[in-house]
């Protein structure tokens, strides 16, 4: 057990640092989830990245990554979050599909498709939900055909993030008549092929976060199909370990926000009772032992371990810890914390409010933390299943 | 950077969470509790037998020279079998202060062998197992001495884990008990030692529970099935998981000695103290009203969490000691381990 960073993992960290105060836009860039500008203005973010091979660092050099370990993977996120970069518009793809297709995937697929997604040049959307599948996500009824070397693709899908803007899609279908968790695809799809109708969905603050997607007779090369035919489950679930554990979201996220938490209290503190202070401590602590936690895990993997339902303890943790930080923040702005950014008097409300409001997600999306809890009770704990 | 013991930690773990598992189970226990007796010799036997007295003391002096890393998942397992014998305060409290002193008296070699001494920090208003003790290591003002026990007056204060044995010692110092002046990282060897008890003082109230409600069942079916429990089990292991790496990074860092190690242990204690309570709660509700008896085992873990939680300092102290560290030095993601802030503190 060695905490301590080596020379090496020190001047990794100071190259990404001097790369990042050379290159992230001053100011925040416009919402990706609003205009198609604020999203193009995005993906010119994710083509400089990858022009300066940060795109996603532990990839292979010849997909545009770096072939880096997980601990400088840790670190260059640290010095991302650091350094206040963008949100990734691309995550659905570099975090989610790109592992798995790194897993599941053809060697043409992977050439066609990793590039691509590492540059920018393809942004990704997930279209797993349906109105009628949410937790329970084997419920799905949307329908992929057979029809010689290709696919037809009928249904609904929602919830899908970034799909308002997005230029394709990964989604579950299934063998018209198949059950459950059998007969089920994953298949990619672009989402201006002929068929696809796209329906913005309005989160509570006006953002359009996501969409409906509507499938008519969409019909893609059966070559798109991403792992075996009836296969998707599988995949699926691959997919879901990276989106809950170690991918979507870092620890230093919640340690930058801890931090901007740090310095509201410290600006208000004569005013505030003890007890804020306390909360205050409780964030800070529970943002680094998620840092820990995950510091460990990634010493595991790199000793051969693998991910195991610690992704659900992970999802847990990280979702509640955030709605709480963003909670203690609220608290702290008082009769200030309900103020939009744009009021005259909002002074210090900086997006603790829109931060708020995203936290609230965190709980239900990535499989909601009951589903989360059933896992742990159930694969960690091995109580017996309802 | 590598967060995760070697395989000769973990091995050396594992035999001794084995032998634990072995020789303290829970019929060991119900016999020690009508029994009262302090000690399970043959056990105790055992433990010294196997070396792991002397798992911190120097190798010159017979010990293996090893550090607080190596211990940590060894009180780990003591917590989970809810060991009587203070296996953990000798071999990670008394030894390392005996061996940090200029003149152990003798002492040191006799604790390697077996013959307990007992601590007597002020962070503690009791002193643990000082009948058990050939001699006490007790503190005045700054002064450090090592006093026999015929040289002390013992008064027993029951406490309600009746394999717990705490005591107030009534001594006068003398110039010849004076041994040091320095406790060195005596109170933080405590909390990290506490805090390492109590993880495994909460999984074993969870795989207590689990057990129970696998086995019980009502409205047809196990009450592990549904979902309520099932839930309430959940959260308690999230608790235990998100302290138990912070026990481990506060072992690790503890010889720094800087107030951001010292945080680490304080975090470690207050997220240790909190998720075994959690979890021998939970223990508690899944068992229902067996729970609060002494028919089912959950008591002798929910007793031991209560004990620990407030021993070497209750969450309150320590949640100073992490609100120092957070306002007087850099946070963030840069500045998660100890080691990045050593040169600043």
């Amino acid at each position: 057990m060695n905490l301590s960073y080596t020379p090496e993992q020190r001047a990794f960290r100071q190259e990404v640092r001097d790369w990042m105060e050379a290159n992230v836009p001053s100011g925040p860039l416009p919402s990706f989830d609003l205009t198609r500008e604020g999203f193009e203005a995005h993906r010119d973010w994710e083509r400089k990245l990858n022009q300066g091979r940060w795109g996603m660092v532990t990839w292979p050099e010849e997909l545009g990554g770096r072939g880096l370990d997980l601990i400088r993977w840790l670190i260059f996120e640290e010095e991302y979050y650091r350094a206040n970069a963008p949100t990734r518009v691309n995550q659905n793809g570099i975090f989610l599909l790109g592992p798995t297709m790194m897993e599941f995937g053809t060697d043409e697929q992977k050439a066609r498709f990793l590039p691509a997604m590492a540059a920018g040049d393809i942004i990704w959307a997930q279209a797993w939900s349906e109105p009628g599948a949410g937790s329970d996500l084997a419920g799905v009824r949307s329908t992929c055909t057979r029809d010689g070397d290709e696919y037809v693709l009928n249904g609904q899908k929602i919830w899908s993030s970034r799909a308002v803007f997005a230029d394709w899609a990964f989604g579950l279908f299934r063998e018209p008549g198949s059950e459950r968790h059998k007969g089920m695809s994953l298949i990619l799809f672009p989402l201006d092929a002929p068929g696809v109708t796209r329906r913005p969905i309005e989160r509570m603050d006006g953002e359009q976060v996501f969409a409906e997607i509507f499938l008519d007779n969409v019909r893609v090369p059966v070559a798109d199909r991403l792992g075996g035919e009836g296969e998707g489950w599988k995949v699926c679930m691959a997919t879901a370990g990276f989106e809950r554990g170690l991918l979507l979201r870092s620890p230093a996220r919640y340690q930058v926000a801890a931090q901007r938490l740090i310095a509201l209290y410290e600006r208000h503190k004569d005013n505030l009772p003890a007890s804020v202070g306390e909360r205050v401590a409780k964030s800070w602590m529970d943002a680094d032992a998620y840092a820990l936690a995950i510091y460990a895990m990634c010493s595991r993997l790199a000793s051969g371990g693998t991910i195991g339902p610690e992704s659900s303890t992970n999802k847990i943790f990280w979702s509640e810890l955030d709605v709480a930080l963003h909670q203690t923040a609220m608290d702290i702005l008082g009769d200030r914390a309900e103020l939009m950014a744009s009021a005259p008097d909002a002074g210090d409300v900086e997006g603790w409010l829109d931060g708020y409001i995203f936290a609230l997600a965190g709980p239900i999306y990535a499989g909601s933390n009951e589903i989360q809890r059933n896992i742990i009770a159930e694969r960690m704990l091995g109580m017996p299943r309802a | 950077m590598h967060f995760a013991f070697t395989e000769d930690q973990l091995a050396i773990t594992d035999a001794a969470r084995t032998m634990l598992i072995d020789t303290c189970t829970s019929a060991d226990l119900r016999k020690q509790l009508e029994s009262v007796e302090a000690r399970d010799a043959g056990r105790w036997d055992t433990i010294r037998d196997m070396g792991l007295l002397g798992l911190m003391a120097p190798e010159a002096v017979g010990g293996l020279g090893m550090g607080m890393t190596d211990l940590v998942g060894i009180a780990e397992a003591a917590g989970y079998v809810a060991l009587p014998e203070p296996l953990v305060e000798l071999a990670g409290v008394t030894i390392p202060l005996l061996a940090e002193l200029s003149d152990n008296r003798g002492w040191l070699d006799r604790a390697i062998a077996g013959e307990f001494v007992a601590v007597g920090h002020r962070v503690n208003s009791f002193v643990a197992d000082a009948d058990q003790a050939g001699a006490l290591l007790l503190g005045h003002g700054d002064e450090l001495h090592l006093v026999e026990r015929g040289a002390v007056t013992l008064v027993r204060q029951e406490s309600f884990d009746a394999l717990r044995r705490l005591f107030k010692v009534e001594w006068t110092p003398a110039a010849a008990t004076l041994v040091g002046q320095e406790w060195g990282q005596t109170a933080e060897r405590g909390a990290l030692l506490a805090a390492a008890q109590m993880i495994g003082i909460g999984q074993r109230c969870i795989d207590m529970a689990v057990d129970y409600a696998k086995d019980r069942t009502q409205f047809g079916k196990p009450i592990g099935s549904y979902q309520a429990v099932k839930h309430l089990v959940a959260n308690a292991q999230v608790a235990i998981e998100f302290a138990r790496p912070v026990v481990h990074a506060a072992a690790a860092e503890l010889p720094l000695g800087t107030i951001a190690s010292r945080a680490r242990i304080a975090h470690a204690k207050i997220a240790a103290g909190e998720a075994a309570d959690l979890a021998a709660r939970t223990a508690v509700q899944v068992f229902g009203a067996m729970g609060i008896t002494r028919e089912a085992d959950v008591h002798v873990f929910l007793k031991r969490a209560l004990a620990l939680k407030n021993a070497w300092g209750t969450a309150a102290v320590h949640t100073r000691t992490v609100m120092e560290r957070m306002t007087d030095q850099r946070t963030g993601p840069d500045a998660t381990f100890a080691s990045e802030l050593a040169a600043v503190s």
